[in-house]
């Protein structure tokens, strides 16, 4: 596959995450949906969402004008180098921002000039493993500021929650979390949590975990457990979509564990938006795709 | 229900926390440079006597000529909080249109000039661009640039819900001590 095909798909990945929601993210919407009562605010934020979803894909355009931070996650076979799919995914970014996929979106942090393509420093994050299999995989998430703001770290034991060092105490910094986003990271959410790590693992973990599906159980029946545990009381907080309050305060909620340094015990909570925005292919060596990850 | 312009007093004074309405008439887009200038004593280029601010940077282009708006969802308003009181009160401001919602000194400038705080559904871009009927003018687009300029947008049957209002009510400090006591029942050993 040359570089001007490799662009061509990776624009395409663009477009299709930033202007369409994976169908297991819908499916999750709709059952939030259905669960509001009639005549509710709540059911009136989810009709709005839904109408949202249809209008975005019909038209082509971004779900939400915060095209967020673009984070992608590949899976290189040895037929690309990193150096190559970097500048062809740079490309790809490019064009998706001229053509409006994408909104001019990266702020220079010191003289706070915007790039105006969405290129710089630390823009967009690519995180690379190698992978022994033919084909490439490439899975995308555009993260939204506005959820990205209200993810948090937390360091146990927190003495002023009362969380211990043990899954009880995760409970309580994770739930913490969600009642201090009130709908303020436009609920409702999905989480994506990390026990243990370092604080800059800990982060990352936590928002890789949100390329799940969001239908699929937990591999390890313990955190699986906990998962549908925190799901469930979460939504018994009553704050509902945008915090207007209702049933459905998240959509979903997927934890990771990492080793940590016995003196310390982070969990770090990613917070992303109902425009869950993200999506993967896989790629052939010949330029195809192969498959569409969350269909 | 329908809230149309004119924006008066009594009009907004009349909406409750929790009230569904749906706005048609002019609002002018406003963000972060925009009340940084007006709090900082910049003249005005638009009336803002009954106006209703929206919190929204949009993606807006020209097409054959005219202005076509592509994106329009609102956006984060707690970061006005310093600014959005003294101008309700210094310019009769009558609403503000954004997501999150904002803190006490805001609510207690909407009890006091009888305004609202109108939350529109955050992330819902297309829907909300598909409100804007006609774009009626850009100002300060020089200075700010596109996002950060002041649009004037005429809308119809733009959806947001009052959470809160001008006798002090605010859905947000609700919900928030609501969920709280919910919350603590979870957490007890
Ligand atoms: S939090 Fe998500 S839905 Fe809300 S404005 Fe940001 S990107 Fe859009």
């Amino acid at each position: 596959m040359d570089a001007k095909m490799l662009q061509a798909r990776l624009l395409e990945l663009i477009r299709r995450t930033s202007c369409e929601l994976p169908p297991d993210v819908i499916r999750e919407i709709e059952k939030g949906w259905r669960r509001e009562k009639s005549d509710t605010n709540a059911k009136y934020a989810f009709g709005v969402i839904r109408d949202n979803i249809g209008l975005a894909a019909v038209k082509s355009q971004p779900l939400c004008q915060d095209t967020g931070t673009i984070i992608c996650d590949v899976a290189r076979p040895d037929w690309v180098s990193e150096r190559a799919f970097r500048a062809a995914f740079e490309k790809a970014v490019d064009e998706a921002t001229r053509v409006g996929y994408l909104r001019q979106n990266s702020v220079d942090s010191v003289t706070g000039r915007n790039s105006g393509n969405n290129l710089g420093p630390g823009s967009p994050v690519i995180h690379f493993h190698e992978t022994t299999a033919r084909s490439l995989t490439a899975r995308l998430m555009l993260k939204g500021g506005g959820c990205e703001n209200v993810g948090a770290q937390y360091s146990l034991p927190d003495t002023s929650l009362g969380a211990g060092r043990d899954l009880e105490g995760v409970r309580i910094c994770v739930l913490d979390a969600v009642h201090k986003a009130q709908g303020k990271g436009c609920g409702p959410g999905v989480l994506g949590v990390c026990i243990g790590g370092d604080r800059a693992t800990g982060y990352v973990a936590s928002k890789e975990t949100l390329l799940r599906s969001l239908d699929d159980a937990n591999e390890d029946p313990v955190l699986a457990k906990l998962e549908r545990r925190l799901l469930d009381e979460a939504n018994t907080l009553g704050i509902g979509p945008m915090g207007f309050g209702g049933a459905t305060t998240l959509l979903g909620v997927k934890i990771t564990a990492r080793n940590r340094v016995p003196a310390s015990f982070f969990v770090s909570v990613s917070y992303m938006c109902w425009a869950y925005r993200r999506d993967g292919f896989q790629l052939s060596a010949a330029g195809k795709i192969a498959k569409w990850l969350y269909d | 229900m329908l809230l149309e312009a004119p924006f008066t007093e009594e009009k907004m004074r009349a909406l409750k926390v929790g009230d569904l309405v749906e706005i048609t008439g002019v609002v002018y887009t406003g963000r972060d440079a925009v009340h940084k200038y007006l709090h900082d004593g910049g003249k005005p280029p638009v009336v803002l006597r009954d106006a209703i601010i929206y919190h929204c940077g949009p993606v807006v282009v020209k097409e054959g000529g005219r202005w076509v708006v592509k994106a329009a969802g609102p956006t984060t308003s707690i970061r006005e909080e310093p600014f959005q009181g003294p101008l309700m009160e210094q310019y009769g401001l009558r609403g503000v249109i954004g997501k999150g919602g904002m803190g006490p000194k805001t609510l207690a400038a909407c009890q006091k000039v009888g305004a609202c705080y109108l939350h529109a559904v955050g992330g819902a871009a297309q829907v909300l661009a598909e409100c804007v009927t006609d774009v009626l003018g850009v100002h300060m687009m020089e200075e700010f640039g596109s996002p950060e300029a002041i649009w004037e947008f005429r809308v119809a049957r733009f959806p947001a819900v009052v959470t809160m209002d001008s006798h002090g009510k605010s859905l947000h400090a609700s919900v928030a001590s609501a969920s709280a006591e919910v919350l603590s029942r979870l957490l007890k050993p």
